[in-house]
């Protein structure tokens, strides 16, 4: 039994000395560098690089906790003041609105929102948008012509579409796009069309990237998506993948431009160093790799968009302020009076 | 001896077992250190549900609002259905594959023990986005299919995908406990029924069944609260349960309050499936007279039913392991081929290995006083503390998770954010997976034995080394094993609790599929699989080489 006792002393062992180490920290140097904690809803894939590339650049060390957004959310909710995280980083404005609401983040200073579209931060200046992602259409190219792409999201709800459609209600980008909707629309509208939609129906996936396969797959024909996905499975699969975006011409809620943003907590202490790397994120170096790297879109002027996409400004899209766009209890209770979400 | 099938169904009621022994424990200092070590055992797995009280309470109104819901009884109803179905079919499914790795002459029995058991590693999220790649409508099968004219599969999306999914990513439940008792059942027993003129068919309904029953009610248990938390799987396979209920609040209302309500309702159903099981426990003996088991097992020569064995066993293992590994090599492969640059993942190989070995060695401990306590022990507080242990284990990681962020942020800042609270954590979601093991084996064993020992003097504590725990070793390893490989695959708590920078490869699997990095994702998946394999692969062997 000699083994039990050997492991269980390494238990204890490791278990005291986990307690005052820092993983992936600098231990006791911390203390004299400058360091932040962030708390990521966004991919270590897709912003480790951009992190480390301010690190590098600023000498301040940053620590980060990826998650998904709503729970990097939750955790900051139960965390409450004792939070240990200075800035916090959400794939979508819903998260950031809901830490807002709870009065966790800090006013950002004018220079720093002043740098981006007032329709892509909050009102109160509590977060900023970091880069764009717009609502499209994924269609599979074998199955579909895109000229006979309905030229706006209510199209859709023409029978033609029967069992050829994918969506995902629960996820947080579909239902800002609900909210958009909602805003332009009326209630009353919106839940035709979401009836309209579940008349023809429609797969039900849980997020984006489910869609985009089994588009490609041919599954379905068409799915509601953000765009840059698409761009990813190309990259992962190759220029043969059987699917494409294809843009609403006739704009409105179809083509809603959505944010991934940023706000600071407001019990961090290293305010100075935070807002130094929101800046940098708000940087044309950082905007540049958004654009080029991750497929989004940049928010700040003189950066070009992607090659392969269709440039922000030549997008139809929905002119609409983020903030129109808080109430998400209202749009969740309207997809469950529809059912939408069983 | 005892043959008499009906003294092993007979008196049911209360777990207060009168044959087994009340003198292994002593008064004095042992005593008190079990108290105190209990006490604290008890505390931490009332956390998450002390967590969801204080929550609760804060919902008021709304709180009512949603449990009269007809959407919630719905929901609920659908869910329980569900864990009803996968419970049998995870039972139907590894009977027969225990038996055979165990008592059979099965051909390649140590690489189907060994392989049997791995499904339980395969992340859920993960095995079921492979589960629809395959045989989605137009999934691979389908392609391969194209040829002679299949243009798409019939949907497998709803109940029946999420059934086929859960049942292969948790029939290893049912399999490891039920084979830690097959390796160990008295052969005199069988011996004895063989000599009376059964066949043995019989025997194995006379003897092998009800002695399999503390093992299968323990593995079905498992299965039936797993499901009941299971996201990962259910929501790909658009199968709205309790638990997508409860993300749902997180994800779109990010409301804590109803989310804590509709939590507690899993717990008290979590309670009704744990009354229910007690009606399964009764109070039979499952030991025999012989100091353990002294001769090997019988093993059963399968004839002719070699070849449909093989195939049955070759299918399950096809189906919940191959198909899955072959999809993520093809991942690899694919993006290698156009240039995809895979980064080396020593660190959070690393960090898996270290997190899965704290929990399995830390869980053990509590796991083993709590089975102590409830097979040897008369009264209530045994029994109390093994059912505490489920109490948590049909809640989604991420209510676990938020419950320690609260207590660890608010309360033990020190710990916040440190590796012991993710072992906390772990323990507390993996406890009744080693619980349950090393309870079905315990029960295995004369307490006559312990009673000797004490009886020629030893100490409780040198009782317990020197008997007790060579004795369910089988017991004390399947539970091992099933902690580690949990803990390998975990994501939700490890998101929220690792320290900061602290990336396991479930985290770079979940962060790469998340955003269609496929390649990226398939490396640190098959790494998962692959170093899981090996402790398995020990165990196994151990097992049955000298049971």
């Amino acid at each position: 039994m000699k083994y039990l006792y050997v492991a269980a002393l390494f238990v204890c062992c490791l278990s005291l000395s986990s307690c005052n180490t820092q993983f992936g920290g600098a231990g006791n140097q911390a203390e004299e560098s400058v360091s932040i904690v962030v708390y990521s809803g966004r991919t270590e894939n897709l912003v480790q690089p951009i992190i480390d590339q301010f690190a590098a650049a600023s000498g301040i060390e940053v620590k980060v906790k990826y998650g998904k957004t709503s729970e990097i959310a939750a955790t900051l909710l139960e965390e409450g003041g004792n939070s240990p995280a200075d800035v916090v980083w959400a794939q979508d404005p819903g998260g950031l609105g809901s830490l807002a609401k709870a009065g966790m983040l800090s006013e950002l200073p004018g220079d720093l929102l002043s740098r981006v579209p007032s329709r892509f931060q909050s009102p109160r200046g509590l977060w900023v948008g970091i880069s764009g992602r717009a609502r499209t259409i994924v269609y599979n190219i074998k199955a579909i012509d895109p000229g006979d792409i309905p030229k706006d999201i209510w199209g859709f709800t023409d029978s033609y579409w029967m069992n050829r459609i994918g969506w995902a209600p629960t996820n947080a980008s579909f239902q800002v796009m609900v909210t958009a909707m909602r805003h332009e629309w009326g209630d009353k509208r919106t839940s035709e069309w979401l009836e309209g939609i579940m008349a023809n129906n429609p797969g039900v996936y849980p997020k984006n990237t489910p869609i985009v396969a089994a588009v490609a797959a041919g599954e379905i024909d068409v799915g509601f998506v953000n765009h840059y996905y698409l761009h990813r499975f190309i990259a992962s699969e190759g220029e043969s993948f059987e699917a494409r975006n294809h843009f609403l011409p006739g704009g409105g809620p179809g083509s809603l431009v959505m944010v991934s943003g940023i706000g600071r907590v407001s019990t961090s202490k290293n305010e100075e160093a935070s807002l130094k790397f929101i800046e940098f994120l708000l940087s044309s170096v950082a905007q540049q790799y958004f654009a080029s790297q991750t497929y989004e879109y940049a928010l700040v002027d003189g950066v070009q968009a992607h090659r392969e996409l269709t440039p922000l400004s030549e997008l139809n899209t929905m002119d609409i302020d983020l903030a129109d766009l808080a109430d998400m209890q209202g749009t969740i209770d309207l997809l469950n009076q529809v059912g939408a979400m069983e | 001896m005892n043959l008499d099938g009906s003294t092993l169904h007979r008196q049911r009621g209360s777990d207060v077992a009168a044959p087994v022994s009340r003198a292994t424990f002593p008064a004095g200092l042992a005593r008190t250190m079990v108290w105190v070590f209990g006490s604290i055992v008890a505390v931490i797995l009332l956390l998450p549900v002390t967590y969801l009280l204080i929550r609760a309470v804060d919902a008021g109104d709304v709180a009512i609002e949603v449990l009269i819901h007809a959407r919630t009884a719905r929901v609920l109803g659908r869910t329980i259905w569900l864990a009803f179905w996968a419970t049998i079919s995870c039972a139907a499914v590894a009977i027969p594959l225990a038996w055979l790795t165990t008592r059979t002459d099965l051909p390649l029995r140590r690489i189907w023990a060994v392989l049997t058991p791995l499904p339980l590693v395969v992340p859920s999220y993960v095995g079921a986005y492979l589960i629809v790649t395959v045989l989605g409508p137009r999934g691979l099968l389908q392609k391969w299919l194209e040829p002679v004219g299949v243009q798409r599969l019939p949907d497998i999306y709803g109940f029946p995908g999420a059934l086929l999914v859960l049942t292969l990513l948790s029939y290893p439940y049912v399999l490891l406990s039920t084979r830690a008792v097959l390796l160990r059942i008295d052969p005199d027993w069988e011996d004895a029924s063989r000599s009376l003129g059964d066949t043995p068919w019989a025997t194995f309904w006379r003897i092998i069944v009800p002695q399999l029953r503390p093992a299968l009610a323990a593995g079905g248990l498992l299965v039936s609260l797993y499901v009941m938390r299971d996201f990962g799987a259910v929501s790909l396979m658009r199968y709205s349960t309790f638990t997508r209920s409860i993300y749902i609040q997180y994800q779109s209302a990010y409301n804590q309050t109803v989310a804590a309500v509709l939590a507690l309702v899993l717990v008290t159903v979590t309670v009704g499936i744990l009354a229910l099981e007690m009606l399964t426990r009764g109070q039979a003996r499952y030991y025999g007279n012989t100091l353990g088991t002294v001769r090997k097992t019988r093993i059963v020569k399968l004839g002719k039913w070699r070849w449909p064995a093989l195939l049955f066993c070759a299918s399950v293992v096809t189906l919940a392991l191959l198909l899955p590994t072959g999809v993520l090599c093809y991942w690899l492969l694919r993006g290698l081929s156009i240039g995809v640059r895979v980064a080396p993942l020593w660190t959070a190989t690393k960090n898996s290995l270290l997190a899965s070995g704290l929990a399995t060695c830390l869980t053990l401990i509590p796991a083993l006083l709590v089975a102590v306590l409830s097979v040897r022990r008369d009264g209530r507080v045994g029994y109390l503390l093994d059912r505490l242990t489920y109490s948590a284990f049909a809640l989604p990681g991420i209510v676990i998770a938020l419950a320690l962020v609260f207590f660890g942020a608010n309360y033990a800042r020190p710990f916040y954010q440190t590796l012991t609270l993710l072992i906390v954590a772990y323990s507390i979601l993996f406890l009744p997976t080693a619980v349950g093991p090393i309870r079905s084996s315990l029960l295995q064993m004369a307490p006559s034995m312990e009673e000797a020992a004490r009886t020629l003097g030893h100490r409780p504590l040198q009782v317990l080394r020197s008997i007790t725990l060579p004795l369910v070793r089988a017991g004390v390893a399947s539970g091992a094993g099933f902690v580690f490989l949990m803990t390998m695959k975990e994501l939700p708590a490890t998101l929220i609790l690792a320290p900061l920078g602290f990336t396991t490869l479930a985290t770079t699997v979940w962060s790469a599929l998340e955003d269609a990095f496929f390649a990226e994702a398939a490396a640190p998946a098959l790494l998962i699989i692959l170093v899981s394999s090996l402790p398995m692969a020990w165990l196994v062997m151990r097992e049955q080489s000298h049971p």
